[in-house]
């Protein structure tokens, strides 16, 4: 299963290595990062592979939306089949 | 991969326009529950709700978590009750509106429809006898709901059952007079009442469906309005093409949420509903829509016209991004769940003529409309046969949702919280259609039954 990751908020040090090193330890894949800052936010979207995750998507969500809150960011973890129904016929 | 844009864009669409999936309703069949033992139909009831539905809540938690798309009901569907209890007492009747509304509540289904009857072409003993439980079973009952259809255009108009729909509706409000005669919210007056429709009040599991479904009803006027924000200058067909456009995502989504409860419930996928339905948040508005689309305020000349290039243009986008639709596709427009609509109340500037003009239009009908608590029964029953008319004359589905509020006048407030909002009083036209309503019998078919 692949998920969509974004991160938005303030733009400090860190913020990639914190979610990217959770990610890392629950054995979350990263297929795919962009980061820019936009309308003066940083935002970061991630392309990551769950095939290996022992964690449930709903924990994993609390996890990284518990770690954003840690660090001031905003993250949200969604399913990639919701972006793909919506932008692609 | 997508693009920053498309992603945040549908980021955007959840968590600032409210774009949510109205319901998740699971239509279940009780033709094999059937039984002329009033317990035994409530326990093979019981058990065949909980085996369809029993994980319906899991599941759309579920889906909730993994797309990030808050799903507003949980509800299930049932065959009409009153094919199913034709020898019961009046007693018996009842006993099954509370049996039924005790499985929701310990589903954590929201609501659950189908204490419903179709007396479009007769209207015997029996099933007059179902429509006068009615207002006992709803007044004893939290999430049930009931519906009746009481016209087509292939068979005309009842116009008996009408007028005792009436006296019905002035009772279920009586009966339900501690909650600001919430129990009228409960029920739904209908034409050309479609099998698979998933909103409630009027959701039932049609005769014609098979012994289970799942049909999604989708939400979203946020995201439309957002979108139309956008484009304060464009002629009309830029705004058609804008509102055809964002209809089609929000379709996708409902889409995918049928898709993925099917898999996950075992259930075949019914409908699509491509709805636009309001809550009473702000910015989740129909209302605001049309307001956006240039009329000053809701009611105001022009609101007809940006209700039906609404309405079409929400059709033509789903249409594509869904398999099957069905139910009442279009825009909803209940007064009391939009907060736009209330403040046109509000304003003087949204009457009930206006919105009956606007029903012509629309998904439904006069919906959630409150209305003063002295009306007349057969005022009541004048507002039904108006809208009956609409809808099978011009062969469209029309609904009436009223609710005369129980010692309330004209201007006083009237709150039911949750989905179902609040809304002001409003105004009638206190001229009585007695005569006519008096008068009973049916009305035949009109000729535009005749296409075949």
């Amino acid at each position: 299963m692949r998920a969509i990751i974004t991160v938005v908020g303030k733009d400090k040090v860190g913020i990639i290595a914190a979610i990217s090193s959770l990610l890392a330890q629950n054995n979350v894949n990263i297929l795919d990062i962009s980061q820019t800052i936009m309308q003066g936010f940083f935002t970061m979207i991630m392309l990551v592979d769950l095939q290996d995750c022992k964690l449930k998507f709903s924990e994993l969500k609390d996890l990284l939306i518990k770690k954003g809150q840690e660090i001031g960011v905003d993250v949200n973890m969604q399913h990639e089949d919701l972006f793909n129904s919506i932008n692609r016929i | 991969m997508f693009t920053s844009q498309e992603i945040i864009e549908t980021i955007n669409m959840v968590k600032q326009s409210n774009l949510d999936i109205r319901t998740i309703t699971v239509g279940i069949s009780l033709f094999d529950c059937s039984s002329d033992i009033p317990q035994r139909f409530i326990d093979n009831m019981r058990k065949k709700i909980i085996k369809y539905a029993g994980n319906l809540k899991n599941v759309a938690n579920e889906i909730e978590d993994m797309f990030g798309l808050p799903i507003v009901n949980r509800r299930v569907a049932l065959t009409p009750i009153s094919l199913l209890t034709f020898s019961y007492s009046y007693e018996d009747l009842i006993k099954v509106a509370t049996a039924i509304d005790d499985i929701a509540k310990e589903l954590e289904v929201d609501l659950i429809g189908g204490y419903s009857a179709a007396v479009h072409k007769n209207y015997d003993e029996n099933t007059r006898k179902f429509i006068s439980s009615i207002p006992d079973a709803l007044a004893s009952t939290d999430r049930l709901c009931s519906s009746v259809d009481v016209g087509t255009t292939r068979s005309g108009i009842n116009l008996d059952v009408i007028a005792h729909l009436g006296f019905i509706i002035k009772e279920i409000a009586q009966k339900t007079k501690d909650k600001d005669s919430f129990g009228c919210a409960r029920f739904v007056v209908f034409a050309n009442a479609p099998d698979d429709n998933p909103f409630m009040a009027g959701a039932f599991h049609g005769t014609g469906e098979g012994d289970c479904s799942i049909n999604v009803g989708i939400s979203g006027p946020g995201v439309v309005k957002r979108a139309l924000e956008e484009k304060k200058d464009a002629s009309i067909d830029e705004i058609y093409e804008t509102i055809k456009k964002m209809a089609f995502k929000i379709t996708r989504a409902g889409q995918l949420v049928l898709q993925y409860a099917c898999k996950k419930l075992g259930i075949p996928a019914g409908i699509v509903d491509l709805s636009l339905a309001p809550t009473p948040k702000v910015g989740d508005s129909i209302a605001e829509i049309l307001e956006e689309i240039g009329i000053d305020k809701v009611g105001g000349y022009g609101t007809t016209f940006a209700l039906a290039i609404l309405n079409d243009a929400v059709k033509k986008g789903g249409a594509m991004a869904a398999t099957f639709t069905g139910g009442l596709s279009g825009a909803f427009i209940p007064v009391s769940e939009d907060s736009g609509m209330v403040k046109g109340v509000e304003s003087g500037s949204l009457t009930l003529e206006k919105l009956e003009a606007m029903t012509s239009v629309c998904s439904v009908g006069l919906d959630m409309i409150v209305v003063p608590g002295d009306v007349e029964p057969e005022l009541i029953s004048g507002m039904i046969a108006d809208e009956i008319a609409i809808g099978v004359y011009n062969n469209k589905t029309t609904a009436v949702r009223v609710i005369p509020a129980y010692g309330k006048k004209e201007g006083d407030e009237v709150n039911f919280g949750g989905l179902l909002g609040g809304s002001k009083v409003m105004k009638i036209n206190r001229s009585s259609p007695k005569r006519l309503i008096e008068r009973g019998g049916r009305v035949p078919p009109p000729i535009i039954s005749l296409r075949n």
